[in-house]
């Protein structure tokens, strides 16, 4: 696969608002393509304004956005985008499978006509790369949230993007699916050279796979390796506020003088 | 207007027997019969195509109020001179533009619904009082007037029907991406927000004419029977449309054969029918249908296998 070595992302005095509400400015970062980056940050802070910048669902307030060497625009096919989750209706009619076909052909007008072989073909290919074959042609609301989750990126990945975006693909799911899944979308990342943004609350079971770390916190938003950002003087200084950042024996990352902003953060 | 047999033929004696093309021949013997089969038929088969997305939009009020609206509408139209059809069509499709506008935000607005449809009713019994016709005319727009259809309505219902079905073919596949996944389907490049408008205004035409079957009151057994029952039986989209479409158009027949021998009205009839089949439908798959699923232990077992260093 010819890739391409400028930047995926590039970001100068960004700033990003709804109506008069500025929910962060001055963010200047680039991330390269193939680049894995873990969003973090408080609720409210803003990690899927992030992600609706760059999908291009939401104008920057200031500042510039380059996104794979073009302004973000809707209904970009060389993103893939999974949407954090509500609960999928448990008697929804439809498969696994259908929700992943959707990836392909769901923007397309008209009844199909042509080559349903090949899109079968590319179905298949998706929730095989997620092995979820065994369970793509059960109801979706049947199926547990990392049984959903591993569909859903299918989904994403069906469309053949560069880049993808996700928006807290491990809430709800234990702790043990939260490693199963960051690996998959690790291991998926890497093979197809793919840019990935995944926003999540808890770093210490992305540790091991992510490059960078991004995080947003009061108006502003910081880059680095997880050991430069996640650090008690960074953190204080991005929080304007005394936060320590402790790790235990095994290199996890627990962060201290949060409590207040994350008390509603697993409601 | 009459809407019953035995208003219409007094001193007919249909044969009935074991013979079907006998049968067959019986019920298209007469010129309404045929219209009313093939105004059927038409109204049946858009209505279950759009009552498959109206049962996974979760919109069943919504157009259940459409065609209450509808009739404000049509007696309206009747007051001001013109055919009720023209009033339903536009009080249907304004309303519809203005729900498929609010889209999602009409979600769990039930008393605001409720209280515009019984509004509507109101205003419809205030027309009909003003118009100071018969009441077989609010009757008929009540409970549908299938009977009394002429050979230009059933090619008016024919146009608007393809038209439906035509429409809903078109944006088959966004429709479906922006009704299982709306963020996902926004962020494509799908326009939800349009779709939503389109979606209703297209419900509203093919509320409009089934209103002439089973008339404004009646309208669930069309629209939402079949599709409530297809969704039972199929996890396929494509597959529920089509069930849902086919067994809209059965109950369509079987209500108009069966009134065309037994002298109760025509509405009683498709209702009860799609009524009884659901009641079926629910007994004999208590819940969605599912291929047999593997015990839990089991798939966890597998995860633990596979991803076990």
């Amino acid at each position: 696969m010819a890739r391409s070595t400028s930047p995926a992302i590039v970001a100068e005095g960004l700033a990003a608002a709804y109506g008069d509400r500025l929910i962060w400015r001055n963010a200047s970062f680039t991330v390269n393509p193939g680049e894995f980056v873990a969003v973090l940050g408080p609720n409210g802070s803003g990690k899927s304004t992030l992600l609706r910048l760059v999908l291009g669902l939401l104008p920057p307030a200031a500042g510039s956005l380059q996104v794979l060497g073009e302004r973000p625009h809707r209904g970009n096919a060389q993103i893939g985008y999974v949407p954090q989750r509500r609960n999928i209706d448990r008697d929804l009619p439809v498969r696994g499978r259908d929700f992943v076909h959707l990836g392909i052909d769901g923007t397309r007008w008209g009844v199909p006509v042509g080559d349903a072989a090949d899109s079968h073909r590319r179905v298949d290919e998706a929730i095989g790369a997620v092995d979820a074959l065994a369970y793509a042609d059960r109801p979706i609301g049947r199926l547990s949230g990392g049984e959903q989750q591993r569909l859903l990126l299918a989904q994403a990945l069906a469309g053949r993007p560069r880049m993808l975006l996700l928006d807290e693909p491990l809430a709800s799911l234990d702790l043990r699916n939260q490693i199963v899944i960051a690996e998959l979308v690790s291991k998926l990342a890497r093979a197809n050279g793919l840019t990935v943004l995944l926003i999540a609350h808890d770093i210490n079971p992305l540790l091991p796979i992510v490059d960078r770390v991004l995080y947003v916190a009061h108006g502003g938003v910081a880059i680095g390796k997880p050991a430069e950002v996640i650090t008690t003087e960074q953190l204080s200084r991005l929080y304007d506020a005394p936060i320590e950042v402790l790790q235990d024996s095994h290199g996890h990352m627990f962060v201290v003088g949060l409590e207040a902003e994350s008390a509603h953060h697993d409601g | 207007m009459p809407i019953t047999m035995a208003e219409l033929y007094p001193a007919a004696a249909p044969y009935f027997g074991w013979d079907l093309a006998r049968d067959l021949q019986e019920l298209l013997r007469y010129a309404f019969m045929q219209h009313a089969f093939e105004a059927g038929t038409v109204v049946a088969l858009s209505a279950g195509v759009i009552g498959y997305f109206v049962v996974l939009r979760g919109l069943s009020f919504a157009a259940h109020a459409l065609s209450h609206i509808g009739f404000a509408g049509a007696t309206g139209a009747v007051l001001v001179g013109t055919t009720p059809i023209v009033g339903l069509l536009v009080f249907t499709m304004s309303a519809g533009a203005v729900m498929g506008a609010l889209g999602q935000r009409l979600r769990g607005r039930d008393v605001t619904i409720g209280l515009v449809m019984a509004w509507s009713l109101g205003l419809g019994l205030l027309f009909t009082r003003l118009y100071r016709g018969s009441a077989n005319l609010a009757i008929g727009i009540l409970f549908g007037q299938i009977f009394g259809i002429t050979i230009q309505e059933v090619a008016a219902t024919f146009v608007a029907g393809s038209l439906t079905v035509l429409a809903l073919l078109v944006v088959y596949r966004p429709l479906l991406f922006a009704t299982l996944d709306e963020e996902v389907a926004e962020a494509k490049g799908v326009p939800v927000g349009g779709l939503s408008i389109a979606f209703m205004v297209i419900l509203a035409v093919a509320v409009s004419e089934a209103v002439q079957v089973v008339g404004v009151l009646l309208i669930f057994a069309l629209i939402v029977a079949p599709a409530a029952i297809a969704e039972r039986f199929t996890t396929r989209p494509s597959r529920g449309l089509l069930l849902s479409a086919v067994l809209a158009v059965l109950f369509t027949w079987a209500g108009l054969s069966v009134a065309y021998y037994v002298p109760y009205p025509v509405g009683f009839f498709i209702t009860t029918i799609a009524f009884l089949s659901y009641i079926l439908a629910r007994l004999v798959a208590p819940t969605l249908t599912l291929p047999r699923r593997r015990g839990r232990e089991t798939l966890a077992r597998e995860e633990q296998a596979r991803h076990s260093p």
